[in-house]
């Protein structure tokens, strides 16, 4: 098994892409701090007769932990801050944050805690993990692709969908699709 | 009820039997008549239109389930817009435009059928003045239970929130073709309140002057919104 010498961003930078080819395991392996300067955490809500709701969170904070040995005990863990919702539209923003979706008041943070990784490609793994949301909690799974490598830093672009009828945030359905569309990058820096 | 040999309503007796023994239909028209001076008795089919004498049951349906949306809907904007649940809000501006394109369909069908009908005769209780200024407060009516409609399509078609309409969840209603900006929004939100209060106070005027008809003139005029139901005082 390959994989479980070499680590998910070990084997992605030696197989897949030459430029990482350079970096050593050990430069991969190991704790990183999401910074919100190179990350972001952006969705869209299809909506009938096309287009959709897009917006981004502001405030977010996380952890990543790529296991030296085994990239399935590697650890992915994101606090969202609902508050910090920007769709561009004052009056979306402030119905988004209301007890009509997030009631941001009384659940001021959005939690996602990893509990498998798994290797899908050399690049790409699709992360497990248990959401937490006004108070509810179900397993999502989001898919991670390496989108660079360089000493200290990582960078992950991420991708899932989230039925938000689940969460106790289905308003507007069907005129608003049940489904969120979630695009996120994060940047960890060691530490 | 002399004639009728068990206990209905002398019109709907006197349809039935003449169906049953296929009479021409003007056949023992005066004969069976003891309803009063006010009651006819024409075929089914010939109460849903209007005749000259009396409103029939098409005009009368519409009459009433307009009325009932019109004074649903200035009742349910103005509270959708001080719930203070946003969900809630939402929802009843949701159920808010369901409900105006539904009017605005049923105001279209009712002025065609306006137009295409025979428009019964005032009786005579109406005043001179009246008969002036109530046709004029008719028309007025007809203009805002078309124009409210139209300007809530119009404020959710230019609003920036570009929230998609869906009457009932059943289809997709498309914008009216009118640019999006804020100050378009404001002007078709004031039009809309002001023509909303305008237009019910319209609508307690003529109900005001129906209750007076009813009990202070006690003649036809709110009656014959009710049931079909002829005033030869009127011819």
């Amino acid at each position: 098994m390959v994989a479980r010498i070499f680590g998910f961003a070990a084997v992605a930078a030696c197989l897949a892409m030459p430029v990482f080819a350079a970096v050593a395991l050990s430069d991969a392996a190991g704790s990183y701090t999401i910074s919100p300067a190179g990350s972001s955490i952006r969705f869209s809500v299809g909506k009938a007769g096309g287009g959709g709701l897009a917006g981004a969170f502001a405030r977010f904070k996380g952890s990543i932990r790529i296991d030296n040995n085994d990239v399935g005990r590697s650890r992915v863990n994101i606090t969202i801050f609902p508050e910090s919702v920007a769709t561009g539209q004052r009056r979306v923003d402030a119905f988004l944050r209301s007890d009509a979706v997030f009631d941001a008041a009384n659940n001021p943070e959005i939690q996602f805690r990893s509990t498998s990784v798994k290797r899908t490609g050399d690049t790409s793994a699709l992360v497990t993990g248990r959401l937490t949301a006004r108070g509810k909690t179900f397993s999502e799974k989001f898919t991670a692709e390496l989108a660079g490598l360089k000493a200290g830093t990582i960078r992950f672009h991420v991708t899932g969908k989230v039925l938000r009828s689940r969460y106790g945030m289905d308003v507007g359905t069907p005129i608003y699709s049940n489904v969120v569309d979630f695009d996120m990058t994060f940047t960890g820096r060691r530490g | 009820m002399g004639v009728a040999p068990y206990e209905t309503p002398p019109r709907f007796a006197k349809a039935a039997r003449r169906h049953l023994l296929r009479d021409p239909p003007n056949n023992g028209e005066v004969r069976v008549e003891e309803g009063g001076p006010g009651h006819r008795s024409p075929t089914m089919p010939a109460l849903i239109t209007n005749d000259t004498t009396r409103y029939g049951w098409a005009a009368i349906v519409l009459h009433w389930l307009i009325a009932a949306i019109f004074i649903g809907q200035f009742v349910l904007g103005v509270v959708m817009v001080r719930v203070s649940s946003q969900r809630t809000a939402f929802e009843l501006i949701q159920l808010h435009k369901s409900l105006g394109f539904l009017l605005l369909g049923l105001v279209i069908l009712r002025i065609a059928w306006r137009l295409g009908n025979a428009v019964p005769a005032l009786p005579h209780s109406v005043g001179r003045f009246e008969r002036r200024v109530a046709p004029l407060v008719h028309f007025a009516l007809y203009v805002f239970q078309f124009a409210l409609p139209l300007s809530g399509w119009a404020l959710v078609s230019v609003s920036m929130l570009e929230i998609p309409s869906m009457p009932f969840n059943l289809f997709l209603m498309p914008d009216l073709p009118l640019a999006e900006s804020d100050t378009a929004e404001s002007f078709w939100t004031s039009a809309h309140w002001y023509l909303a209060y305008a237009g019910i106070g319209l609508v307690a005027l003529h109900f005001a002057a129906a209750l007076r008809h009813h009990f202070w003139l006690k003649d036809t005029v709110l009656t014959r919104m009710i049931t079909p139901s002829s005033d030869h005082s009127a011819e």
